[in-house]
């Protein structure tokens, strides 16, 4: 007696779907698919709508005026040299910290892994704190600092830290499965074969990783650009000098200018979404050689 | 000589993966070193790749002190068990690779790889990516990737482990060929007895880090130097025993007459083949009796677990055609003698 014979006999009149027997009724179906898509408009579509509609309360223009304010501007180009820092370094240093924990064995391997680990697990809140309470002025290196007339707490050197600091897990934390996964045959192969260090690292590892190091640093920008917690700590809040973009928006909300601040965040919005889409690319494509959805993702905050 | 290892040593945290390892392989050769997993073979085979730095000793390839030498000044061809292929590169490009990296004339590599496509008979395949290839031509792939930059010394890690029985049997053959059109000094690692008698001229057999034997195949099958080499090379009864009087020891009811320098009461082995077990249905000189208690079919011979009484039991292979002509049968009675055998002290 074959499979679908035996469905039938147990479910006389069902005409023997096999795959009846193994979902559940209909209406558990589609009361669970409308619920989320209920919770999903409610709680993300309908304040995404709500975004740009109050930024363009009053019209295009002043949609515009708002993003052209000077203070805006320069918060822009903050957040942009924010993010760009810490794509750059956190690039560098991700690499170099997965290529090391992932290809060797060395003391202290353990205790690199846990601090790579530390941005995500302290508040951002208080990892700005630690930098005020390092260079600020009542700081440890505070005095030093003054007496050679450097800022950088209450500047922008502070905002680029703190972004960096936050930023710091993603590229690694990415990379690190990735490359124990590979392991290093490939590379002792190339190494075999004649090629340098620096040969086997740009025409075999790179190749290698080069979809998840780019996962990593659209996650990296995201959380750099959208940081809020420790930039604020850090900032002072000095309107076109110390503001970046989150920070632009929370001082127009306060002043009662709802439609600049929402005008200033719907630029984020774009931003996210635009991030949102780069993100599924690489992700589908990154999907296709890996069939593992990066842990980062779980990680990853709304 | 080719290939040189004098006193090699590779110790990790006190194991002693490798251990006073000498040996010499001559140009041209194509030597196999064989032993169990955990023997040290592969970590030897890469010390003298240069991917594992020797704790001691020298390593000389032609007449050159390599020992630390980095693995790109050694010329050496090094085949992965797991192929290591370059995933993102065409067959072509991997092939390339080693002659790239050496910053040679791009029209003299497309020559070379034209050459080995053909030598590795994938001619037409230079387009695809190893992703697309079997396991069988991803491993010709990375022996072509190897031999490229024209190496003194083919060194090949478990090269055919990966791959399935009928595979493995073809690139055997495929691999003797190739050495002989090459000629490339080549040693290759393998667990599989059979590969390493099928293949190489020159066997030597790993165990414990150590080198426990180092002879041709024929050597190795029938004068094993050590107990090891004894139950690992080949089937074989063992039994423990001791010396009756000078030159002859005794078990059960066979006699064995053994080497008159071991004193009486020396406890012994003794090894011997199932196929050095002679059966008949008759008796025939110096027999002696023993009851068939079951019979194994192997293929081309039968195996046999032979009751001499006193409960002492042997396996005895006959070859198929002979078997089934005497019709030997379970729980029949028949007459067994041991034809070959080596003694070892305990």
């Amino acid at each position: 007696m074959d499979n679908g014979k035996l469905i039938v006999s147990l479910k006389d009149g069902e005409r023997g779907d096999p795959s009846r027997s193994l979902t559940e009724p209909r209406w558990v179906r589609w009361t669970l698919i409308a619920a989320a898509l209920l919770f999903m408009a409610l709680f993300v579509l309908v304040p995404l709508i709500q975004v740009f509609a109050s930024a363009l309360d009053k019209g295009i223009s002043y949609y515009y005026d708002s993003i052209r304010d000077p203070d805006a501007l320069s918060a822009i180009r903050l957040t942009l040299l924010a993010a760009f820092v810490s794509v750059l370094f956190n690039t560098v240093f991700g690499v170099a910290s997965a290529w090391a924990i992932a290809k060797f064995r060395f003391p202290g391997k353990n205790l690199l892994l846990t601090l790579i680990d530390l941005p995500f697990t302290v508040s951002p809140v208080v990892s700005g704190l630690v930098y005020v309470l390092l260079f600020g002025l009542q700081g440890l290196l505070g005095h030093w600092l003054r007496d050679h007339d450097l800022q950088v707490i209450f500047a922008v050197p502070g905002i680029v830290l703190a972004t960096l600091f936050v930023t710091f897990p993603f590229v690694s934390r990415e990379l690190i499965p990735l490359m124990q996964e590979q392991g290093s045959e490939e590379e002792e192969a190339a190494m075999v074969l004649g090629a340098g260090g620096w040969q086997t690292f740009w025409k075999v590892t790179l190749p290698n990783i080069q979809w998840g190091l780019l996962y990593g640093i659209i996650l990296c920008n995201t959380r750099a650009m959208g940081e809020f917690g420790a930039v604020s700590v850090v900032s002072g809040h000095i309107r076109g000098l110390t503001n970046t973009l989150p920070l632009h928006v929370e001082i127009l909300y306060n002043d009662y200018n709802f439609t600049a601040a929402f005008a200033v965040a719907s630029l984020l919005t774009f931003l996210a979404l635009l991030t949102l889409a780069a993100k599924t690319l690489v992700g589908l494509k990154y999907g296709e050689e890996r069939r593992i959805l990066p842990a980062a993702l779980e990680r990853e905050r709304a | 000589m080719s290939i040189e290892v004098r006193g090699l040593c590779k110790h990790y945290n006190g194991f002693k993966a490798v251990h006073d390892v000498s040996a010499k392989l001559e140009t041209g050769s194509l030597t196999a070193l064989l032993g169990p997993s955990g023997s040290g073979k592969s970590t030897l085979l890469r010390m003298i790749a240069g991917l594992e730095v020797p704790d001691a000793g020298e390593i000389h390839l032609t007449g050159r002190e390599a020992t630390f030498a980095s693995a790109k000044e050694r010329n050496v061809g090094f085949v992965f068990q797991h192929y290591a292929l370059f995933k993102h590169m065409t067959v072509f490009d991997n092939i390339a690779f080693g002659l790239r990296v050496r910053k040679q004339k791009e029209a003299g590599i497309r020559q070379r790889v034209y050459e080995l496509l053909g030598l590795i008979q994938l001619t037409g395949y230079e387009k695809r990516y190893p992703s697309q290839l079997s396991g069988g031509q991803r491993q010709r792939v990375a022996v072509a990737r190897a031999l490229a930059p024209r190496p003194e010394v083919l060194l090949l890690d478990e090269p055919f482990g990966a791959l399935d029985a009928k595979v493995r049997e073809e690139l055997r053959e495929w691999i003797l060929k190739l050495h002989e059109e090459t000629n490339v000094t080549t040693l290759f690692v393998t667990h599989d007895q059979q590969e390493a008698m099928e293949v190489a001229s020159r066997i030597l057999i790993m165990n414990h880090g150590e080198i426990e034997q180092d002879g041709t195949p024929i050597e190795i099958f029938d004068k094993p130097a050590t107990h090891f080499i004894a139950q690992f090379v080949g089937e074989t009864n063992f039994i423990d025993t001791e010396v009756a009087e000078p030159g002859l020891a005794v078990w059960g009811p066979f006699r064995f007459s053994i080497s008159p320098a071991l004193a009486p009461k020396q406890k012994i082995r003794i090894y011997f083949r199932p196929n050095d077990v002679y059966v008949t249905a008759q008796l025939e000189t110096l027999q002696v009796r023993a009851k068939i208690a079951k019979t194994r079919f192997k293929g081309t011979v039968l195996e046999y677990k032979l009751d001499i009484g006193e409960d002492k039991t042997l396996s005895a292979q006959v070859p198929k055609g002979v078997a089934l002509a005497s019709g030997f049968k379970e729980g029949q009675d028949v007459y067994a003698a041991i034809t070959a055998f080596h003694v070892f002290p305990l």
